[in-house]
């Protein structure tokens, strides 16, 4: 069994959204960067899960990005990965980082693929569709529960006003969001491990990107609240009903 | 000419996917061209209406085996009838189903794709597309740079507007690969407003105290039709289902009107819920965070306001 797991990197939820350049570029200066909460909490830590249960698994860490994303790749060695790749590039593009993450998996044969549901930074939700057109591989989104059985997959997924179930032969890619796992603190031990556990860099391979961020902008500021007294409800009914019109 | 994937769940079309045709309609409009639709699977709708809404002909593709989703299957079928029909834009809405096809189907045509678009292109030069990122603390302009361009729109991001048409039905003969999932179980839950869709969504944080005083923020809310939400720790507790969870790392909504009640403001509550049109806030604390970034604004307890308000609503409807 080969699982491989698609991490991100992005912004603390806590950082300011600021840019620069024009507002071409985001503003990273001070920026805490993490694991993408939903590829961390829930796509690695299932893996790990899995590999818990039949500990001849191999669990691989990917990743598009340059150096600064070492950091990142480590704690997720240190939660439990076996070993991980960097594609050595940076883009914006999600058929671009889609591709090169497809050409590490043709050379790896993998059983199951996990991303998160969507990077709270670009809000794609779209590499692991790609991925898995450019691998030929079902797509099973937004998994909510994920069970392996002998060469089936049993998952769960959201769908509109509720949810189903999905048996599946392996392999497949899944993106996985709450529901899947629950967050892990990487402990000591792990920590150690992970400085000694392999981090391959491959350069990328030469695909073009179809689309391109030419500028950013932030949402217009809020006028200022108006304020009604809690005893006068009628008030907020009237304006909500009038002014605003919405009821 | 630009196509519409028609979207449906339990054989009617989505109210998204009246938003998908009425901006497909206007991206049509600014490349000069037609507007049409691909209906994959059946549904109970009279397909001749949508030309109310500005398709002038709907490609059906009608197999039985479409009955059941496989997002493989379906963006198979999608991206060959893309190259049978030589259609220049597809349009999505940003759904479950559109997030599972959309990316799927732009690798297999090698299309660009801006998924959770929320205005129209700018198509004075080359072809840009407004997107939410950082979960709806700022705005991409993007650029599709391939021939072909594909856009999923957020749900509630751009108005339906009905013109006068009729749109003619014809069958779309493309094979249907057999699908590698078999479906065990589907759970809906019944008669509740999809988030993502509602125009009003009433929402509880911590300040409510526990589950079981959820009885005033559901009161409210069927008064006004709304859907109900919460605050990520509401669900991590499991007083509410995790689907109600919205925010940074839940559900991104942009109602009409989101009323919050008893929560506090904290920036990954607001990255989900800032594009609303209109909030209301209640709180007991002329402190809180959220204040600031509201529209109307009650400082009192909730277990007080909230029964209040919506008595008051009552009167309004019954009036
Ligand atoms: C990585 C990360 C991601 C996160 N993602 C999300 C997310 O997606 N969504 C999200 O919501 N949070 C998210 N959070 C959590 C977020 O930081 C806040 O902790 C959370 O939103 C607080 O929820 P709350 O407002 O319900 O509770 P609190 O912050 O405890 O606020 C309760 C409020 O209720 C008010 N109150 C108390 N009693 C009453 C009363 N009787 N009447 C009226 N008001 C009353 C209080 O004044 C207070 O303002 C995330 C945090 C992290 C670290
Ligand atoms: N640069 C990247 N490197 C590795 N995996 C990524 C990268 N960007 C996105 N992913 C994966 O794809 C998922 C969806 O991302 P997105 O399409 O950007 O919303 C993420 O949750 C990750 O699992």
């Amino acid at each position: 069994m080969k699982i491989l797991v698609c991490i991100s990197k992005t912004p603390d939820t806590t950082s300011k959204i600021s840019f620069k350049d024009d507002n071409t570029k985001y503003e990273e200066s001070g920026v805490q960067w993490i694991i993408n909460p939903y590829d961390e909490w829930y796509a690695l830590v299932r893996a790990i899960e899995l590999k818990e249960k039949n500990p001849s698994a191999q669990l691989h860490i990917v990743n598009v990005g340059g150096a600064d994303n070492d950091p990142i790749i480590r704690k997720a060695l240190a939660l439990g990965g076996d070993e991980a790749i960097r594609i050595n590039t940076t883009s914006d593009d999600s058929y671009y980082i889609a591709s090169q993450i497809a050409e590490v998996a043709r050379q790896n044969n993998y059983d199951l693929i996990l991303t998160g549901k969507e990077t709270i930074d670009y809000n794609s939700s779209s590499v692991g569709g790609m991925l898995a057109a450019l691998l030929d591989l079902p797509f099973i989104s937004l998994a909510t529960k994920f069970e392996l059985n002998e060469n089936t997959a049993t998952v769960t997924r959201e769908i509109e006003g509720g949810e189903e179930v999905d048996e599946i032969n392996l392999p497949v890619v899944v993106s996985c969001q709450k529901g899947v796992a629950e967050q892990r603190i990487p402990n000591m031990r792990g920590i150690m491990a992970a400085r000694t556990k392999p981090l391959k860099v491959v350069e990328p391979a030469a695909v073009d990107a179809l689309t391109e961020i030419v500028s950013f902008e932030l949402p217009p500021a809020k006028a200022g609240v108006k304020l009604i007294p809690a005893d006068n409800v009628e008030e907020l009914v009237r304006l909500l009903h009038e002014e605003a019109k919405v009821i | 000419m630009v196509l519409v994937f028609i979207d449906h769940s339990d054989k009617q079309i989505k109210k998204s996917t009246y938003e998908a045709i009425s901006y497909a309609a206007e991206v049509a409009k600014q490349i000069n061209t037609t507007t049409e639709g691909l209906l994959l699977g059946n549904v109970s709708d009279n397909l001749a209406d949508l030309g109310n809404y500005g398709l002038t002909k709907i490609h059906h593709v009608a197999n039985d085996a479409l009955n059941n989703f496989d997002a493989q299957v379906y963006a198979q079928v999608v991206a060959e009838a893309v190259n049978q029909l030589h259609a220049d834009a597809l349009i999505f809405s940003h759904t479950q189903t559109g997030k599972s096809i959309a990316p799927f189907v732009a690798a297999k045509l090698k299309a660009g794709l801006v998924s959770g678009a929320v205005a129209l292109p700018v198509t004075s030069n080359g072809f840009v597309v407004k997107k939410n990122v950082f979960s709806g603390k700022a705005f991409a302009n993007v650029a599709i740079n391939s021939p072909i361009k594909i856009i999923s729109l957020n749900p509630n991001s751009f108005p339906v507007k009905k013109v006068e048409g009729n749109a003619s039905v014809e069958t779309l003969n493309i094979n249907v690969p057999s699908s590698k999932i078999k479906i065990t179980a589907t759970n809906k839950v019944e008669g509740e407003v999809p988030l993502t869709e509602a125009e009003i969504v009433v929402s509880g944080g911590r300040g409510l105290k526990g589950p079981e005083n959820w009885k005033i923020v559901e009161d409210l809310a069927h008064e006004l039709h709304a859907a109900t939400a919460c605050s990520r720790p509401v669900a991590d507790a499991g007083w509410r289902p995790h689907h109600e969870h919205v925010g940074q790392t839940g559900i991104q909504i942009a109602p009409n009107l989101y009323i919050a009640i008893g929560i506090s403001g904290a920036i990954q509550h607001l990255a989900g819920v800032n594009r609303s049109k209109h909030i209301v806030v209640i709180n007991k604390d002329p402190e809180a965070p959220f204040f600031k970034a509201a529209d109307y604004g009650i400082v009192g307890d909730a277990f007080e306001v909230v029964p209040k308000l919506t008595e008051a609503i009552k009167k309004l409807k019954g009036s």
